[in-house]
């Protein structure tokens, strides 16, 4: 943990080198989130109403998993890139270094302009909470808490998973862009209205209905079964195969030669 | 003209190469286009009346931007041209008897092109077999679909255009990854690339047409399902002709104004 520090602050002040770039590309990253949410704003404007969930509902379903999926933008940024790794050898020397290599992954990198995209997170959810038209119980609230966990973590061990077949294939994959971009663009809306194909897949196959949908309608009052608080800690199942395919990818692991 | 007609050939190509990088980005653009789709149709059950579109011309919209996600979309451009001006490179581009403006202006069509041409035939037709209201529809007459391909065309010339413009740019600021991403962000919501145009609030609507980012996905992909015709759809084709000549223009006298203060760092 001391460590990790330590190479949170180096990176903190090797993003602060290039002041300008650097707020530059905070604002890009703010904006890409931004326009997402107008277009939100925009259909709402037009229909107020999808399903049975209202704007309020869905801001605050959004801003809670754009929240959770900027945390692992941010921290799991390492695997993102792991390609490069790989193919410039740098893999290498960590596997000599006496310290686990995931660990050492995600030290490599830490993406801090992901605090603009954050910062869109972090006013939908200050909205959706004091906008949400149900009460608020400590139960819900621990809820919601679940739910930032949870996503951070599927999101995380699905960056884990991308720089995984990087053992394999040694570039990455652009179709892993679906679960993790393709995601968090289109969980934006509870999952239930993609219809009930999508919502078993979100459920049982990558489980992102675990923490957006199930605890959502406990959150909004529209359940009172008490084990969909519990669905996002469940969730975090799907770090196990995740880290099974990264274990096989080391043993699997020859070296590029450079 | 020949120079530039052998650089778009040799870039386009190379780029015919890259089959596996172009399935995983079909299957990627499927599901996207799938996902959108659906959460149109939810809203659309929610209240029909309100929908502005017809919602097959929504869905053949729909369709049409995942395919030519390659041709249109900002966020496809050059990295190479934005790591020659990064590490300096580009002064070897400038001593060539060519004029760097065509060159990276051929380079970067032929690149999406080739893009294009590998990508877009088959989402197209799974999409066109889909049942009724999710499918791609056909256009409703032969000459929507001619003046379709030469709106293509021209929303073509817009977006290299524009592109051009933000490479330029990246001249002033040394690092690009932060312009990139705000241009990215800017055009593609006004292009009609998070929600049509059709969809946006009146009176922003309005001022959103006028933009040269209307001329790159909007004009064309509603040419095609019908949603724009008649003596509006002659206004957007003139306003994308106009746009061309604007942009290119533009880029032309910021590429001669940078030009002259080009300073390069290091050896």
């Amino acid at each position: 943990m001391k460590l990790y520090k330590k190479y949170f602050s180096i990176h903190l002040k090797s993003a602060m080198q290039y002041k300008a770039s650097f707020f530059i590309t905070l604002i890009g990253n703010f904006l890409t989130s931004f326009s997402v949410f107008l277009g939100v704003v925009f259909m709402f404007q037009r229909f107020h109403r999808v399903k049975d969930f209202s704007f309020q509902e869905v801001i605050l379903c959004y801003g809670i998993l754009l929240l959770s999926f900027q945390v692992a933008q941010m921290f799991a940024s390492g695997f993102k890139v792991f390609d490069r790794m790989i193919a410039n050898g740098e893999f290498d020397r960590v596997l000599t270094r006496p310290r686990n290599e995931i660990f050492q992954v995600l030290c490599s990198r830490i993406d801090f302009v992901r605090l603009g995209g954050m910062l869109q997170g972090v006013v939908m959810f200050i909205y959706g909470i004091s906008q949400a038209p149900m009460g608020w119980t400590p139960l819900r609230a621990l809820t919601v808490f679940f739910m930032l966990i949870g996503g951070a973590v599927v999101f995380s061990a699905i960056f884990l998973l991308d720089g995984a077949f990087a053992f394999f294939t040694l570039e990455g994959l652009e179709f892993m862009n679906v679960f993790s971009y393709g995601a968090s663009e289109h969980g934006k809306y509870p999952l239930s209205i993609y219809g009930k194909g999508m919502l078993t897949f979100c459920t049982f196959v990558v489980p992102y209905a675990l923490f957006q949908y199930y605890p959502l309608l406990f959150v909004l009052g529209r359940s009172e079964n008490l084990l969909y608080m519990f669905l996002p800690l469940l969730s975090c199942w799907f770090v196990i195969p995740c880290w099974l395919v990264w274990r096989l990818g080391v043993r699997h692991y020859k070296s590029t030669g450079s | 003209m020949k120079k530039y007609l052998s650089f778009f050939r040799l870039r386009f190509v190379m780029n015919l190469q890259y089959r596996v990088a172009a399935l995983a980005g079909i299957v990627c653009q499927f599901f996207w286009g799938a996902m959108a789709i659906l959460a149109f149709h939810a809203f659309y059950e929610t209240d029909p009346a309100s929908f502005p579109m017809d919602f097959q011309a929504t869905a053949s919209y729909i369709w049409m931007q995942q395919a030519f996600l390659g041709l249109l979309s900002v966020g496809g451009m050059d990295n190479s041209i934005f790591d020659a001006i990064h590490n300096g490179d580009v002064v070897y581009e400038v001593c060539r008897p060519v004029d760097l403006y065509a060159m990276w202006f051929s380079n970067t069509s032929a690149t999406r092109v080739a893009r294009a041409l590998l990508r877009c035939v088959p989402p197209l037709i799974v999409a066109a077999f889909l049942p009724k209201p999710f499918g791609l529809m056909a256009p409703p007459s032969l000459t929507a679909l001619l003046l379709f391909f030469v709106s293509l065309c021209l929303a073509l010339l817009v977006t290299v255009s524009f592109c051009m413009i933000v490479y330029i740019l990246t001249f002033y600021t040394i690092s690009y990854r932060g312009v990139r991403l705000v241009a990215v962000a800017l055009s593609d919501f006004m292009m009609g690339g998070v929600v049509p145009l059709p969809f946006f609030p009146e009176g922003f609507r309005q001022f959103a047409e006028l933009l040269p980012f209307s001329c790159m996905e909007n004009v064309p992909l509603r040419v095609y399902s019908g949603d724009l015709s008649g003596p509006p759809m002659a206004r957007a084709l003139l306003l994308q002709v106009f746009w061309v000549f604007a942009l290119v223009l533009l880029g032309k006298v910021l590429e001669q104004k940078v030009l002259k203060r080009v300073i390069v760092q290091g050896g």
